[in-house]
């Protein structure tokens, strides 16, 4: 009986191994379920997206722009050409001055590094993502996402220019 | 505890191989080196076929693109036929699209796709594709999938043996099926022979921008032109077009038109019509058509009528035609890669005809003639034929090639495709079909170089292989693999309308040039808007313009007063987006009219009429946003007597 025994059992550890790759699948989908094992830290650690300022001169953004430091004069053709893609590309959400669908960029400068403004340009979807600021600044303004409006570089770079040159209305 | 345990133990046994089973049973059908069906045609979420196929849509009038393996549906690209959907024939800018000589149709039965090539291989330019009933030819451009130019065919009906383009896509042609008294005219019928007439419509294809024009028709007797191929490498700069109804029936026709034992493969030197063209041996003739043009640029299509066509008469003129008589009313009329041999698919045999080109020359060499038919020489049957696939199935229907040196056959009666060796005609291969195929297409198969992976058949029943959906059940394609010696049918996937034959390329011909927006500097609509700034709203008499923005996630302007019953409302709506796949859609409570779906950087319109007074909303159709469901706007609507001012606005501004 027990040699019976026996022989059943490695008869069942071959069946169980022939349709083995499946099954052994889904035990480790099961014993997930529930289960806080070290599985999600093999992703990039998880940033805290949470914060207090929309304010950061240091924060580069993601995208493109790895890093961008302005010369100290305004280049005006430069702004004058900036200012005609702005009107194009971005008025429908953005007037200058005045928050509409989407935050003024008059005095964005003061408060974000050139950077991250080329890289909100340029790669809004990414950013919304990964962004900390980006992100609260979707939440801040109702869930409109930032629309990618397809520019290139020397565009994004005109507008930051124009930016520059955008002052506040006297109170 | 030992019973128990064996109990147990011998459960387990049993759960652990009847869990197996299934794998094993499915293994051994096709051998241990076989491979898995769904495996083959399995495209893993995210991933892309390797090919396209464009599937004509039979009676819907559309083309429909799907992947291959996968049988996937990406889009169905509006022809010939109204579609609400993408409002094509029903904005402003696409109506013109269906004119003709006959005023606006909103329908046709488009038939058989044909991708351009360059030197005698597909370059996934453009796609043809015939409307059939009121005779047409449209170009779809494969950047934007979209089709751009249709051209109407005179003198012509039942546009059937089109559109099959040239190994340079030096012409798109077409022939009719039907012979008509041209010019067309007030007589009896019973005077069908002699006064009846066919043509064959060569339409030149500029290599730049793909525009389209009717260079010339040659004027043949009045039998049925049923389908055609081009001659390619040796036989390029000839066209083959198969004939049926040579006794030129017009009545009783599956009796009256089946009497013949040979019907012909008309053969047409189109290199000596241009020769005679040249020599000004062409007639100018009246013909009244409609040419209707797309441009990418203004978003809009025109339509020009055109006057006048220039025909070359095969009965004038020697050594233009040719006729090499052919058994049984031959269907499909199809040429092997190297365009030596011309197979001739005789519907009402049971056996394949094949045609030497070299043995066709050698015969007008020789002027060995048996005859002629209204002055157009008709070759021996005996000195032209290469080889006869005998018994091959019943009612053999079209033929590709695999560029392999082997031929495949749809067999419409035996409900088969049949592989067949070039050369020593010798049956290899056969699988059935699920039911009556008809077309059969391999990717790059009318052309110098078929891919030769798969088959997909095309057939006209289906019966009992899908669930039931009341009388009418879907039409079906089934593909096959070809790679190996045997045919092995991987996947049945449902079509829309009846596909007449697909055109099948490598996708990544394809996809590189696929458009993802239209530029906003580049559009040149009259009505389009650049920024939100040039919104307005302007009032000519009872016709009032709303020249109106679209981007996640509003319109400008979304309110609007001042307009009136009575006035005819143009909503032109440009989408400010220049993001890929964010298109808007928009429509109006009461529009007697589809929704326009707007491609990013795109203009389109469509008119409002309203009837009643009151404030009536519009809102965007295509979810855009998580604002999509803000998106909206209003138009107060006032009595016809009312001296309310246009007036618009967007927001508290």
């Amino acid at each position: 009986m027990k040699i019976l025994i026996n022989a059943l059992l490695i008869l069942l550890s071959v069946a169980l191994v022939s349709c083995g790759n499946s099954e052994e699948k889904k035990e480790e989908k099961q014993l997930k379920i529930g289960s806080k094992e070290k599985v999600e830290t093999k992703k990039e650690p998880q940033k805290d997206l949470a914060i207090t300022s929309t304010i950061d001169l240091n924060n580069k953004g993601v995208g493109p722009i790895k890093d961008l430091e302005l010369p100290a004069t305004i280049d005006n053709e430069m702004a004058t050409r900036g200012e005609a893609v702005f009107k194009t590309k971005c008025t429908a959400c953005h007037k200058p001055l005045k928050k509409f669908i989407g935050p003024p960029p008059v005095g964005i400068l003061e408060k974000r590094s050139p950077a991250w403004i080329m890289n909100m340009i340029l790669n809004p979807e990414e950013m919304v993502q990964k962004d900390p600021i980006a992100r609260q600044l979707l939440i801040d303004h109702n869930g409109s996402p930032m629309a990618n409006q397809s520019l290139t570089e020397t565009e994004a770079r005109e507008i930051l220019e124009y930016f520059r040159t955008l002052k506040k209305e006297e109170e | 505890m030992r019973k128990l345990s064996y109990f147990i133990l011998s459960g387990l046994l049993l759960a652990g191989m009847i869990s197996c089973n299934n794998g094993s049973k499915g293994d051994k059908k096709k051998g241990a080196l076989g491979s898995n069906a769904a495996e083959k045609v399995y495209v893993a979420p995210g991933e892309y076929d390797e090919y396209y196929a464009f599937v004509s849509g039979g009676f819907s009038g559309q083309l429909s693109v799907y992947g291959l393996p996968s049988g996937r549906l990406f889009k169905v690209i509006p022809v010939f036929s109204q579609d609400a959907e993408k409002a094509w024939g029903y904005n402003e800018e696409t109506k013109p699209m269906l004119n003709t000589s006959h005023g606006f149709i909103p329908w046709d039965d488009s038939h058989h796709p044909d991708i351009s090539q360059t030197n005698g291989v597909v370059d996934g330019r453009w796609v043809f594709i015939n409307g059939n009933n009121t005779p047409r030819i449209a170009k779809i451009d494969l950047t934007t999938f979209e089709t751009t130019e249709i051209i109407e065919i005179p003198n012509s009906a039942g546009n059937h043996s089109s559109s099959f383009v040239t190994e340079n896509t030096e012409y798109v042609v077409a022939g009719t099926r039907f012979s008509v008294p041209i010019p067309q005219r007030d007589i009896s019928i019973k005077e069908y022979k002699g006064n009846f007439k066919g043509t064959l419509s060569f339409i030149s294809v500029d290599p730049e921008d793909g525009g389209m024009d009717l260079k010339f028709q040659i004027m043949m007797p009045g039998f049925d032109y049923d389908l055609a191929h081009p001659g390619r490498g040796a036989s390029h700069g000839w066209f083959f077009f198969s004939t049926y109804n040579t006794e030129e029936a017009s009545t009783l026709m599956e009796v009256n038109s089946s009497q013949n034992d040979k019907d012909f493969i008309a053969a047409v030197n189109w290199k000596k019509a241009e020769e005679y063209i040249k020599q000004g041996k062409g007639k100018m003739m009246p013909a009244k058509y409609a040419h209707n043009v797309y441009d990418e640029k203004t978003h809009m299509a025109t339509s020009t009528m055109k006057d006048q066509v220039l025909m070359l008469d095969a009965s004038e003129l020697p050594e233009l035609v040719y006729l090499l008589p052919t058994p049984k009313s031959p269907h499909g009329c199809d040429v092997d890669p190297t365009g030596e041999y011309i197979v001739g698919n005789g519907k009402l045999s049971a056996n394949l005809t094949v045609h030497s080109f070299t043995k066709m020359l050698a015969a007008i060499e020789a002027e060995k003639f048996e005859g002629d038919a209204y002055g157009i020489p008709i070759l021996s049957f005996e000195d032209v034929l290469a080889g006869v696939v005998e018994q091959a199935g019943l009612g053999p229907l079209h033929t590709e090639f695999d560029g392999k040196g082997n031929g495949y056959t749809t067999f419409f009666i035996s409900s088969e495709v049949v592989k067949w060796k070039v050369g020593t005609w010798e049956v290899i291969d056969r699988a059935p079909c699920y039911y009556s195929v008809g077309h059969l297409m391999i990717p790059g198969g009318n052309s110098r170089e078929p891919f030769g992976d798969y088959v997909l058949a095309m057939n006209k029943i289906t019966k009992d292989r899908y669930l039931p959906t009341g009388p009418e059940v879907t039409q079906s394609a089934q593909l096959y693999d070809i790679r190996g010696d045997k045919m092995e049918l991987l996947l049945d996937f449902p079509t829309v309308g009846e596909p007449h034959y697909a055109a099948g390329i490598r996708a990544d011909i394809v996809m590189k040039n696929s458009k993802k927006i239209f530029k906003l500097e580049e559009n040149e609509h009259p009505y389009a808007i650049t920024n939100e700034g040039e919104t307005k709203v302007t009032r000519n008499g009872n016709e009032v313009h709303i020249y109106m923005s679209t981007i996640r996630s509003h319109f400008n302007p979304d309110n609007i007063e001042g307009v009136k019953v009575g006035d005819k409302v143009y909503f032109h709506v440009t989408n400010l987006e220049q993001d890929y796949d964010v298109p808007h859609g928009i429509s109006m409570i009461g529009a007697n009219t589809s929704e326009l779906l707007i491609m990013p950087g795109q203009t389109e319109t469509f008119v409002w009429e309203p009837k009643q007074v009151g404030v009536w909303p519009f809102y965007c159709t295509d979810f855009c946003s998580a604002l999509h469901q803000e998106m909206q706007g209003y138009v107060r609507v006032s009595p016809a007597s009312s001296s309310i001012e246009l007036s618009w606005s967007l927001g508290e501004d």
